[in-house]
């Protein structure tokens, strides 16, 4: 190619303002373009995008679970997608602090695809879904927290005035959950 | 006189591939002196990364007869890259000894040269007690400081005639005409991420003629070299020609994480451990602030965490399990603290240990192709070489397959439309295309989403969109790339899929910016 080069070598001589290039965009954004022009979420699930239009890769999404022990309650979680999604998966966080046996007070999510389990074929909508799950199936044998997942397991019902103090604005233990319903 | 066969001699090997005619030269080859004073003069290049392939490169490529070159690299040298990025050092001694040395040898031609230059450094030793000069201060001379820059002055001291622009800065900080001033990115890096985004920026100079062939001018040919442990690859990319790096990235199989609940509950290895402390306990006790790797105090934080046995499974035995891992690992050329430091970066960085010689052979396949790309005096590596050696040793080199497809460096459907189209229409337009058959289309130009199906939020943002222009909403841009996404019925089959499409609109050229200007 040195022919080739010489000649632009040249040119670029002769001419120095060539036309500017311009920002293309990545191969994860528009991966993520796909993802959301697809999106299609249960009425107990709901998307905002605190930077506008233009910028798909935060966004925060709210579910409020219509069935099970957290009914009523209103959860935001954060997602950060990194630029080489899909190859990895977005970074999620809860950010209502949450008596959650899969959720520590961090906001720290125990679910499997969001991690481990993570393919390049599973996408946004997928992750709601596990989430929402996640509020109408708690499963202690995961857990984040550990009394909430003790107590989820040893005595259920328990658990279940738990979550409703949580919610409604109160303590648990030594820990005090502020109202999200 | 003296000085002419010195450079004649060193250009004889070169003089082989470059002089001589041959038959499995590549097409456009034209044996001659001129190439080899062309190459000299008219090639630039660029080198991403100036580390333990860097380094490499840099020589390899200066020796070859490459008198431009670049390097770019954020990061400054630290003590455990001395064994093998072998442009640093760690003593003063070392350089003050080879400008003795080479004095010397200017004096005085024999082969009695390395013995005085052993009585030398005795006699340097001496002198040094003798002055009380402290190891300490003589130490660590290029630690610390940008390895672009060290790199770059050390190629150009040893290779005469070479010139080698530095760059201390995130590849990401550069603007994209920087990028479009070399012929060759040569890439020696460590993630997937940089890969993937210089890829990107040389996919993004490609421009394609309208039937679909890429425009030779426009090609910025990549060669991509990437180690592991005692495992390496040599790639050529040539964009449009050759698969891309995004064409082929399903390939990388998935990173290694742990569920967080083992991390939590059940640590079973020193990594599990690691791990817990820098995502989960990190945020606890720093809450906002985010942890860097790179940055000392943060590492030195992790490590502490991980020796208060609070935070580790107290039945597994998981800690004492974790200072066999760290001190196992153990290599001379640091001090003890530097290693437990460095072997947590393994976990929190993916850092595999890397081997000096295996960087040597993958940069020389790396520096034999770019002067294959640049004279044509051999085909090139179609595409890609591997090579192991972990026991005996293996090499293959594998074809890949473009996607023709590909966002990032396929041509795209070209498509011509009027100006006053509106973009309502032109989402209608994609069903009824032959070529498309798209519905329910989100259109996004240069990062800007013109139009969005859903979620519902984003098509009520983007709404009011539909009735313009899309010549306005490109901003009057006379061709340019759209994506699009959407559904395609094909046979009753719905699949859903991007697509990259060039538009061109008619009655607009090149001088379009003078157009717009008079007519506002």
């Amino acid at each position: 190619m040195i022919k080739l080069f010489k000649v632009k070598e040249k040119q670029r001589a002769e001419n120095p303002n060539g036309t500017a290039p311009v920002k293309k965009q990545s191969a994860g954004e528009l991966r993520l373009h796909r993802d959301m022009g697809e999106l299609n979420l249960p009425k107990s699930c709901s998307i905002s995008f605190p930077n506008g239009k233009d910028d798909l890769m935060n966004f925060e999404v709210t579910i409020r679970p219509d069935e099970g022990y957290y009914l009523g309650g209103t959860f935001i979680f954060t997602f950060q997608v990194p630029p080489m999604y899909p190859h990895e998966p977005p970074k999620v966080k809860c950010k209502t602090k949450v008596y959650h046996p899969n959720i520590d007070l961090e906001g720290n999510v125990c679910l499997n695809i969001l991690r481990e389990d993570w393919k390049p074929v599973l996408n946004i909508n997928t992750i709601i879904y596990g989430l929402y799950h996640l509020f109408t199936q708690p499963n202690h044998e995961d857990p984040l927290n550990h009394d909430a997942a003790a107590v989820l397991r040893d005595n259920p019902k328990m658990f279940e005035s738990n979550v409703r103090r949580a919610i409604s604005g109160g303590y648990v233990g030594q820990t005090l959950f502020p109202r999200c319903m | 006189m003296a000085d002419s066969t010195a450079h004649v001699s060193r250009s004889r090997d070169l003089d082989k591939l470059l002089l001589r005619p041959g038959h499995l030269v590549g097409p456009t080859f034209d044996p001659g002196t001129e190439l080899r004073d062309d190459i000299k003069e008219y090639v630039k290049i660029l080198v991403v990364g100036a580390g333990g392939l860097g380094c490499e490169l840099l020589k390899d490529l200066a020796l070859s007869g490459f008198r431009n070159l670049e390097v770019i690299d954020m990061d400054r040298i630290e003590v455990s890259n001395l064994n093998r990025q072998f442009l640093f050092r760690s003593y003063l001694i070392s350089s003050s000894l080879l400008s003795t040395r080479r004095k010397v040898k200017a004096m005085q031609p024999c082969p009695m040269s390395n013995l005085m230059l052993i009585d030398l450094s005795i006699a340097l030793v001496r002198v040094l007690v003798l002055l009380q000069v402290r190891l300490k201060d003589l130490r660590l001379q290029d630690v610390g400081k940008p390895k672009a820059e060290v790199a770059a002055k050390r190629v150009m001291e040893r290779v005469a005639g070479v010139n080698i622009v530095p760059h201390f800065c995130r590849i990401e900080d550069k603007e994209l005409d920087f990028y479009n001033d070399f012929n060759i990115i040569v890439l020696g890096l460590d993630s997937i991420e940089a890969r993937s985004y210089i890829n990107a920026v040389a996919c993004g100079f490609l421009e394609y003629d309208s039937d679909d062939n890429p425009r030779e001018e426009t090609v910025k040919p990549m060669v991509d070299g990437g180690t592991e442990g005692f495992k390496g690859h040599a790639r050529v990319i040539v964009p449009g020609i050759t698969p891309c790096f995004e064409c082929t990235i399903w390939l990388f199989p998935p990173q290694v994480k742990f569920p967080l609940c083992t991390l939590a509950e059940t640590p079973r290895t020193a990594a599990h451990c690691i791990e817990y402390a820098h995502l989960i306990k990190w945020d606890e006790v720093h809450s906002g602030k985010t942890f860097d790797p790179d940055e000392p105090e943060h590492m030195q934080w992790v490590y502490s965490e991980v020796n208060k046995s609070s935070i580790c499974c107290q039945e597994s035995g998981a800690i004492r399990h974790s200072r066999s891992y760290i001190f196992s690992n153990s290599d001379r050329f640091c001090c003890p603290f530097m290693v437990v430091i460095k072997n947590y970066k393994g976990v929190v960085k993916n850092i595999i240990p890397a081997i000096a010689s295996t960087n040597a052979i993958i940069s020389a396949a790396c520096a034999l192709e770019t002067l294959k790309i640049v004279s044509g005096c051999s085909k090139t590596l179609s595409n890609y070489l591997t090579y192991n050696g972990v026991e005996g040793l293996h090499t293959k080199v594998t074809e890949f397959v473009k996607d023709k497809d590909c966002l990032v460096c396929g041509p795209g459907v070209l498509i011509e439309l009027e100006t006053s189209v509106t973009l309502r229409k032109f989402i209608g337009l994609l069903e009824e295309h032959p070529k498309l058959l798209l519905s329910r289309a989100s259109v996004t130009h240069r990062g800007k989403n013109l139009y969005m199906q859903a979620p519902p939020v984003l098509e009520e943002m983007t709404r009011s969109n539909l009735d313009l222009t899309l010549f306005e909403l490109m901003d009057k841009t006379p061709k340019d790339i759209v994506h699009v996404t959407g559904t395609m019925s094909k046979s009753d089959k719905k699949t859903s899929l991007s697509m990259k499409l060039r538009l061109v609109f008619k009655g607009v050229d090149g001088v379009a910016d003078m157009d717009t200007a008079g007519g506002a």
